[in-house]
């Protein structure tokens, strides 16, 4: 299994609490005090009902496979690390977010596949959210 | 909010499309690319009957290089009273033809240049028109994990094949459409027939599209002009007359994104409604093909046929011109032809006005043809994209 490149995201002051929570291993999300959605991406206004008051929780960091592909030709550096998985998950807290699948074979990733988070350093702080496949899920 | 029904000022009939031109060339090592601005918009007016002297509004997306509309306006000389830049991707187009129609309907301007060029092909731009850029607020939660232009497409196809067992070969069948028609089209970048087996068995990109099921990436370029209907009256030159326009701008909303629609589930109706038409009084259509299931998913959601029957709708040859159910793509589209700037919008307009003029090539010509739609894709496939749909109608002189 190649080694998937681990680039450091952009932060800013909207998504600081986010990335710096990912250096501890927690995955944050945003849920709106007034509306309840939970948010994803993270940002300061709610996209749902518009209200600027949100609250970090932490996710439970699992969830289950919406989409994926498996990339076979990638680009720049992805290049020597195809082919891998670019899937959306769908976290129990409902939200869909884009990611990579690791830690199994690529031909064996399927939606609705059990998937739990792993992070993964970029050397520079933040760390990746990435999904493995997750047998103890029922 | 309502989004359907007549808007308070209709687009209907108060706009004709009197020119088109297409840039003959795939590969364009030696024009810089407002030179190609530049002749395709000579092009187009000179195909309608008018020059840039005529021109008193301009529309242009991010191709357009420098300071777009004013940068273009400066380097063609043009005398503006009205300008748009309107940037949705490779939906832009479809939405400057919407956008000219209505400036005109409300009198702002009389003759409205489009114009669209690029050199992705020896320019040097990477593949893919949408671009990721970095100072997007997304950015940082999408661009780390080796995301593709065809990876997006793949994604959804991968849902819609869960979803409604849509097949790789039903795909195939939109290509082996696309390259029916291409055999004509002697610019055609791809110009032979290819069968569901090649497809098939053609490189996978990215699960589940094939090589095959990727467009062309090609330099080229296009133009429209969009006229009143005082002007068009005037020319010696038949012209397509516009009935209706519908936008869509489909986004993830926060996190519960759809992958098996787009956003023409929006700009269908509207476009449908303004021109007080239905999908089933549809002659031709140019649907934008990035990838074949940016097809097969725009045709369902446009309403050609049910959501999820979409592969069932292209089969057996639905989309192949002159007899086809629904003829589609008839220059070849991009699957086949050209994907100038790696911006589809364009070309389909050409094509859908070539066959309502009846000027499409004989052999794929869609006899009687009287009502035509032309879509445009902007952006990724269901996750943020701009949709745009415009419908045209014969002009019976």
């Amino acid at each position: 299994m190649s080694e998937l490149p681990a680039p450091a995201p952009p932060v800013n002051i909207e998504t600081e609490p986010f990335w710096a929570a990912t250096a501890e291993g927690r995955l944050l999300l945003l849920r709106c005090d007034d509306c309840g959605a939970v948010i994803w991406y993270p940002r300061s206004i709610c996209p749902n009902c518009r209200s600027s008051t949100t609250s970090w929780f932490e996710a439970s960091g699992r969830g289950i496979v919406y989409s994926y592909t498996v990339v076979r030709r990638g680009q720049g550096r992805w290049r020597e690390a195809a082919p891998y998985v670019v899937a959306y998950v769908e976290l129990e807290e409902g939200p869909r977010l884009l990611t990579n699948i690791v830690d199994c074979d690529p031909d064996e990733v399927r939606i609705d596949m059990a998937v739990r988070v792993r992070f993964d350093p970029t050397g520079e702080g933040p760390a990746l959210p990435r999904f493995v496949p997750d047998p103890s899920a029922h | 909010m309502a989004h359907y029904g007549a808007p308070l000022v209709s687009v209907r009939a108060k706009a004709h499309i009197a020119g088109i031109y297409e840039h003959p060339g795939r590969e364009i090592p030696d024009q810089t690319i407002p030179q190609i601005h530049a002749q395709v918009a000579q092009g187009a007016l000179a195909d309608a009957g008018l020059t840039l002297d005529d021109v008193d509004a301009y529309f242009c997306a991010g191709d357009a290089p420098g300071f777009g509309g004013l940068s273009m306006a400066e380097y063609l000389g043009l005398r503006l009273h009205h300008i748009d830049s309107t940037e949705i991707g490779g939906s832009s187009y479809q939405n400057h033809v919407g956008h000219a129609a209505q400036a005109i309907a409300a009198g702002h301007c009389q003759v409205a240049l489009v114009t669209l060029a690029g050199r992705p092909r020896t320019g040097g731009a990477g593949p893919g028109g949408s671009g990721r850029i970095s100072s997007a607020p997304e950015a940082a939660f999408e661009n780390q994990y080796g995301m593709s232009v065809t990876a997006g497409y793949a994604l959804a196809a991968m849902r819609h094949m869960h979803d409604f067992g849509t097949t790789s070969a039903q795909l195939a069948e939109i290509k082996v459409a696309a390259s029916v028609h291409a055999q004509h089209n002697p610019h055609a970048f791809l110009p032979d027939l290819v069968t569901v087996d090649e497809v098939l068995e053609s490189p996978m990109v990215s699960d589940p599209l094939h090589r095959l099921d990727c467009c062309v990436i090609t330099d080229g370029g296009g133009a429209v002009v969009v006229v009143s209907p005082e002007v068009a009256r005037d020319l010696d030159r038949s012209t397509a007359v516009v009935l209706g326009h519908g936008f869509a701008a489909k986004h993830a909303d926060f996190g519960r994104i759809d992958l098996t629609h787009t956003g023409a589930v929006d700009s269908g109706p509207m476009a449908f409604a303004e021109a007080g038409i239905n999908a089933a009084d549809i002659d031709y259509v140019s649907i934008y093909d990035s990838f074949t299931i940016t097809v097969l998913q725009t045709l369902e959601d446009l309403g050609f046929c049910a959501k999820g029957e979409g592969g069932g709708f292209v089969s057996d040859g639905a989309l192949q011109a002159p007899d086809g159910l629904l003829p589609f793509n008839t220059d070849g589209g991009g699957l086949c032809s050209n994907h100038p700037g790696n911006r589809g919008g364009m070309t389909k307009i050409l094509e859908a006005v070539r066959q309502v003029r009846g000027e499409a090539h004989p052999a794929v010509q869609v006899p009687d043809c009287e009502l035509v739609l032309a879509h445009g894709t902007g952006g990724s496939l269901a996750t943020r994209m701009g949709s745009a749909t415009i419908i045209l109608g014969r002009v019976d002189t």
